[in-house]
């Protein structure tokens, strides 16, 4: 495949993992955890690279994992301290993002991991770094991990989709019916650490976060169901991903934040034009009726 | 030891301290407002502002810098408030999206800064902020303006208690609430433009977030929470300075956030009011108590049989 085909494929495949787990985030009021959870991987991937040397994708994405889960769990416990809910998310995330970037900036800093690269990623290096899987051939390591996560999420959600939605909607019910909560609350957080730290190396910690929220806000507003939801919001994803690389391409500009930016555009056509939820619709309703 | 600094140094300390108090008393306010994570997105918000502004001036004029990053975290803001006014997306989501695509908008510009001021622009020092950056007049500015909220913070405090606590109370006695909110977001966006130069927009809200909820384990009124946010602020701000001026390059923000972040955790552990330390040694008092009770009880009992 071309150059230019393996960025698509790449950023095709954070759109549709992203828009994927962005739908059960958003209905669980979960968004500003995602930003939390994008910033704090970093730290779990820095601590993986002190203690094994390498960048291989496997030790960062236990790395990250783990940070994703201390976070949720740190957040949970000063919550239950009498703490409000964002204010303890502010200072979990932030204290261990300012860790992770001291570390880097300060005995890690080489030419393997930089913060730079961290929050805005280099989807354009992604095509170089290739290696040779039995049956597929030679492809680009981040397309096969995020190819790979992809997978997971998918079978997650499809296997344990009722529940999903019972938890996500009401989760006292969830509970009554003898649904682990809990268990699943963690479960979605390590989902969301895994596909945020897959897609780390292609769009950056904080374009995740537009990648992740932005498709399902806009999905959200054109229907009620949950299927339809997750179909779209992975398609409002990868048609982001597509268009943000064009037009960074034909501006010359960074190519992830481009991305994020068009998942604003495609929210903003949403919430205009939208025949249920956006203003022309509730517009002509209104004229509609009088 | 201050003096013994260089005199630039000791400029950048004053300001930092100057900002950090600011900070501390404005992340009060919004600790109440139960807005913390507002000031993450809009600190986020800032940052094409801050490009843009560059851009189209050709140079790095802080005071122009700032008054563009105000701009657009303003209209960050506005969208979060229209994005949940006019559809059913909640708040949590509405900040999350701004702050992810506004960012995404300041690196799309910053890219292009950098590639046209051939990354001379220093623009980078945004994103996570570098103090040793600052020249003198940077340091006033940003000395005068973080002055100006501590004395709206000061000066309104009455104000405040009232517009955080009892709203149909300020609305009784003719307190304008649409004045507060208007004063309210004005030193909250203030706060986090003056601070992006020295802590950068990914970590400006930390400033504003963590001493405030520091306090609270320590303060029982809303004035000695205010006041000792303040002090945590402003220790934060210096200190982290000071910190990152012992290496070359080193980013302040990350070190302002893990000093302030090592003073939550001791208000944690040893905060005279529900602090770790001492729900634990009352608890223990507590359940002594019960036992020497049921002790006495049944020893009671045995001597009525």
């Amino acid at each position: 495949m071309s150059y230019t085909g393996w960025i698509l494929l790449t950023a095709a495949l954070v759109g549709a993992s992203c828009g994927l787990i962005g739908v059960l985030l958003i209905l669980r009021r979960m968004a500003m955890m995602a930003d939390a959870i994008s910033h704090t991987v970093l730290l779990g991937i820095v601590i993986a690279y002190l203690m094994t040397k390498s960048l291989h994708g496997i030790h960062m994405l236990i790395g990250a994992a783990i940070a994703g889960l201390l976070t949720a769990f740190l957040v949970q416990w000063l919550h239950s301290r009498g703490i409000q809910q964002d204010a303890s998310i502010g200072v979990v995330f932030t204290t261990m993002f300012a860790i992770g970037v001291i570390l880097i900036s300060t005995s890690v800093g080489n030419v393997h991991l930089d913060v730079q690269h961290a929050l805005m990623g280099e989807i354009a290096f992604i095509p170089w770094k290739v290696t040779t899987l039995p049956l597929i051939g030679t492809i680009p390591v981040a397309t096969g991990i995020l190819a790979l996560i992809l997978i997971i999420v998918l079978g997650i959600i499809l296997l344990f989709y009722k529940e999903w939605k019972i938890t996500s909607f009401d989760p006292a019910l969830a509970a009554s019916l003898g649904i682990p909560v809990v268990a699943m609350h963690y479960l979605f957080m390590t989902l969301v650490s895994v596909t945020t730290v897959a897609a780390f190396d292609a769009v950056g910690a904080i374009m995740v976060v537009a990648m992740l929220i932005t498709p399902a806000a806009a999905a959200y507003l054109w229907t009620d169901k949950l299927s339809v939801m997750l179909v779209l919001s992975s398609s409002f994803g990868i048609l982001s991903a597509f268009i943000g690389y064009y037009l960074a391409v034909w501006i010359d500009t960074s190519i992830s934040g481009s991305m994020a930016f068009t998942t604003g555009i495609v929210f903003l056509v949403s919430i205009l034009f939208s025949p249920s939820h956006g203003m022309v619709g509730k517009w002509r309703r209104t004229v509609g009726t009088v | 030891m201050f003096s013994l600094l260089p005199s630039n140094t000791q400029w950048v300390l004053f300001s930092t301290m100057m900002l950090g108090i600011a900070a501390g008393m404005v992340g009060c306010l919004a600790y109440w407002k139960k807005q913390s994570l507002m000031s993450d997105a809009l600190s986020h918000a800032a940052l094409p502002g801050v490009v843009l502004a560059f851009l189209l001036l050709g140079e790095k004029n802080l005071l122009v810098l700032i008054c563009g990053a105000a701009v657009s975290a303003l209209i960050g803001a506005m969208c979060i408030q229209w994005i949940q006014s006019v559809s059913r997306i909640k708040e949590d989501t509405s900040m999350g999206m701004i702050l992810s695509v506004f960012f995404g908008l300041g690196i799309m510009l910053l890219t292009i800064a950098n590639r046209s001021g051939g990354n001379q622009s220093g623009l980078d020092g945004f994103i996570f902020g570098q103090a040793a950056s600052m020249i003198r007049k940077d340091v006033y500015i940003m000395s005068v303006l973080a002055l100006l909220v501590i004395f709206i913070g000061i000066i309104a405090f009455k104000e405040w208690k009232i517009y955080l606590f009892d709203p149909s109370f300020a609305k009784g006695i003719g307190l304008s609430v649409k004045t507060m909110n208007a004063v309210y977001t004005f030193v909250l966006v203030l706060t986090i433009v003056i601070g992006i130069q020295a802590v950068g927009v990914i970590l400006m809200a930390a400033l504003l977030i963590i001493p405030a909820i520091s306090a609270r384990y320590w303060a029982h009124s809303f004035r000695t929470m205010l006041l000792l946010s303040a002090l945590f602020g402003g220790v934060s701000g210096a200190g982290g300075t000071l910190v990152s001026t012992y290496g070359a390059g080193w980013p302040t923000g990350p070190f302002i956030v893990i000093t302030s972040s090592a003073i939550f955790l001791v208000s944690m552990i040893f905060g005279a009011e529900k602090g770790m330390l001492l729900q634990f040694l009352q608890h223990r008092k507590h359940k002594r108590d019960l036992l020497v009770n049921w002790n006495i009880r049944t020893a009671e009992k045995e001597g009525e049989r």
